[in-house]
């Protein structure tokens, strides 16, 4: 029994993780630049693709991560120059149509260049198996993500709140205009922050692709749960998204192996049955409609 | 004069038109995560009307592609413009059998032939059967009977069962059910579930001696990793059905799915001319192997080419053409199968085991029978007309 909690719990800390360094990105995109940016999933795919086939041809996965992260920034910074930076005076609408474009746009490229089916990216050698202390075991490539996951989070917080460079951030956040005003080269910032967002979502693909299907279509899946994180979070805030991601993460694993159990114990078989998944289903949303319900703006709004 | 000169000119193209060439509607998912399975299927029957030399039972062929996006409105409209516009002679292709159930009556109403390269819902196979159907590969239930049986005759009695909650996924537990009687524990997940490790952390706290998962597409692929990464394929023994387990999921997932049981119809090292020559012509064409999917995209154009050849491409014929694609009258790659009363295959099922081949690629081998001449279990509801 303590394994079996222990473990769910370590795996609602995994998918926060990995959820957070989704939404962090995408939280200062929304939160700084006031942009909706539904391609952030296809950067995520991107990343994931890059990893695959560099790892695939130089026979490690370091290398395939450190080249997708590299590789998805460079893109990003490109997106951002060449399309995104004309759409930030436009409306949502004309930002969410023009940034669904690119979703397509990524996904018949992805297409074209790697094929229809899904690739192969598998974790190194010596992670593939399960880590085992004291009679307890836990996938050890799911501990390096916990690992990496922390290791951003810090690294975030420690940038955001120590530097130059995340005090603009954080200006730019809360009062645009006011920072502009102050001096802040906000044209470069924004390329910064795009950049920086896009490599943490190649990131994000690139550990996830060993335990996921790396294909065509894997960013949007995703894209919905950080867009879930960030507004339980509050838009624009690393705390909120590194809260809602753990919180998000958290709900719904426990949900998923606690609920269909706890109901059979109330309710008879077949209904049980059919409503605790369900149910688990639904879990991360109830939790989204009950925080908004108490703090529209999110836990933590960066504006206010 | 001129109009009506226009207009029989019109009407002698359209006669000449419909004694002088073949037109396939071909509507499938080629697009989103889904696509992998509809492009062996296109793949699959694109290779026959090469070696057909681009006709179908003699006459010239015209093949229209269309992709339904796997969303059943876009497949209608895609359907209704094949069927109305241009006038089709058969249709195929469909992956998914809720797309399927969508699209059918559309085709029936327009007494045109649609001959399903891959769904097989149990609603065709039984109540609600209709001349104009026709299944080429399975009905959906068949292989997890198929694992049933095997895992039933294997000893296994402590099974978790592991699916998503949609109507696809129970109707493979009662399938599987229909043959494995011992003890079973089912586990559905939400379908296009990412994350698989509140579920397997269950697996783990239940100790089963096997697991039988059916999560098609991209969800069995990360069940699969997560699986053998949690450690759990050291104990735990893992079926599926061949759609969880074929060249699509095992590009995907590699060596870690070394050891995997699962059942089919058809496997790429049966021993057979017809096999034989379809998988050396695939992996020249495309440069992979070809799954079970593509093998049913080749039959169905092999089923129709026999079909017109055997009216004599006389297409409003509709008695005459049913009852050939009844006869059935070529010989598919699977080895023989016939036509129920349903349209549906009575055919053999065998298991296969995934390991390294004379190359060193990770892929299926074929075990044994494990179904000799199996039916489906709806055949009795249907009352075709």
């Amino acid at each position: 029994m303590t394994q079996l909690f222990l473990e769910q719990a370590l795996n609602g800390l995994q998918f926060g993780l990995m959820l957070f360094l989704l939404a962090a990105g995408l939280t200062l995109v929304f939160g700084i630049m006031d942009m909706i940016n539904l391609a952030h999933g296809s950067l995520y795919m991107v990343g994931a693709y890059l990893a695959a086939t560099v790892a695939a041809v130089s026979g490690s996965f370091i290398v395939g991560v450190l080249a997708a992260v590299i590789g998805t920034a460079i893109i990003g910074a490109l997106l951002e120059v060449t399309v995104l930076r004309r759409l930030y005076v436009r409306d949502h609408l004309s930002q969410v149509l023009a940034t669904f474009a690119l979703i397509m746009i990524a996904n018949e490229s992805v297409r074209l260049i790697w094929g229809d089916q899904a690739v192969m990216l598998n974790p190194p050698d010596a992670l593939s198996g399960p880590l085992e202390i004291a009679g307890f075991s836990y996938p050890a490539f799911r501990l390096l993500i916990i690992g990496v996951g922390v290791a951003v989070a810090l690294l975030l917080y420690l940038v955001v709140t120590r530097t130059k460079v995340g005090m603009w951030v954080r200006a730019g956040a809360s009062n645009r205009e006011m920072a502009e005003a102050m001096g802040i080269n906000v044209k470069q910032l924004f390329t910064l922050v795009f950049a920086a967002g896009a490599g943490l979502c190649a990131l994000a693909g690139a550990m996830l692709g060993p335990l996921l299907a790396v294909q065509v279509g894997m960013g949007e899946s995703i894209l919905i749960l950080a867009f879930v994180v960030i507004v339980i979070g509050g838009i624009g805030s690393i705390r909120g998204a590194l809260v809602g991601s753990l919180l998000v993460g958290i709900v719904d694993t426990m949900g998923r192996a606690l609920l269909p159990w706890v109901l059979r114990e109330f309710l008879p078989g077949p209904v049980a049955a059919n409503l605790g998944p369900a149910l688990a289903a639904i879990s991360i949303y109830l939790l989204m409609a009950a925080i908004l319900f108490w703090r529209p703006a999110g836990l933590f709004p960066a504006r206010g | 004069m001129r109009l009506t000169a226009l207009a029989a000119s019109l009407l002698l193209a359209s006669s000449v038109h419909a004694a002088d060439t073949v037109k396939v509607g071909f509507l499938s998912t080629l697009s989103g995560p889904g696509a992998g399975l509809g492009v062996d299927i296109r793949d699959g029957f694109q290779l026959a009307m090469k070696q057909l030399n681009g006709k179908l039972g003699n006459l010239p062929a015209e093949v229209l592609i269309a992709d339904d996006q796997q969303k059943p409105d876009v497949a209608k409209q895609e359907a209704e413009k094949f069927l109305k516009k241009d006038k089709v002679d058969f249709m195929t292709g469909i992956v998914f059998s809720n797309i399927m159930l969508a699209v059918g009556p559309q085709a029936f109403d327009a007494k045109t032939y649609y001959i399903s390269a891959n769904a097989g819902p149990s609603q065709y196979a039984g109540e609600q059967c209709n001349p104009f159907f026709f299944n080429v590969a399975w009905q959906n239930d068949n292989l997890h009977e198929a694992m049933g049986k095997y895992v039933q005759d294997k000893g296994f009695n402590n099974v978790v069962v592991v699916t998503p909650n949609y109507p696809g996924g129970k109707d493979a537990v009662s399938g599987f059910k229909r043959y494995y009687k011992g003890k079973s524990e089912e586990i559905y997940t939400k379908l296009g579930q990412l994350d698989y490790a509140a579920e397997l952390a269950q697996i783990r706290a239940i100790k089963p001696d096997a697991l039988f998962f059916f999560l098609p597409g991209g969800m069995g692929i990360n069940f699969v990793k997560q699986f053998v990464a949690a450690g759990l394929s050291r104990d735990i023994q893992l079926f599926a059905p061949g759609f969880s387990a074929d060249e699509d999921v095992i590009k995907a997932v590699g060596a870690p799915m070394l050891g995997m049981f699962n059942s089919s119809h058809w496997a790429h090292d049966f021993n057979n001319p017809e096999n034989k020559r379809f998988v050396a012509d695939f992996e020249k064409e495309y440069g992979r192997l070809p799954s079970l999917y593509a093998s049913q995209g080749y039959d169905a154009a092999m089923l129709i080419n026999a079909a017109v050849r055997d009216v004599k491409g006389n297409l409003s014929d509709k008695a005459a053409l049913q009852k050939a694609l009844e006869a059935k009258k070529f010989k598919s790659v699977r080895g023989d199968f016939k036509f129920n009363s349903n349209h549906y295959p009575v055919q053999n099922y065998v298991l296969r085991v995934i390991g390294n081949d004379a190359q060193g690629r990770v892929t299926n081998k074929t075990m044994g029978t494990i179904f000799t001449n199996h039916a489906d279990a709806y055949v009795s509801q249907c009352k075709m007309k």
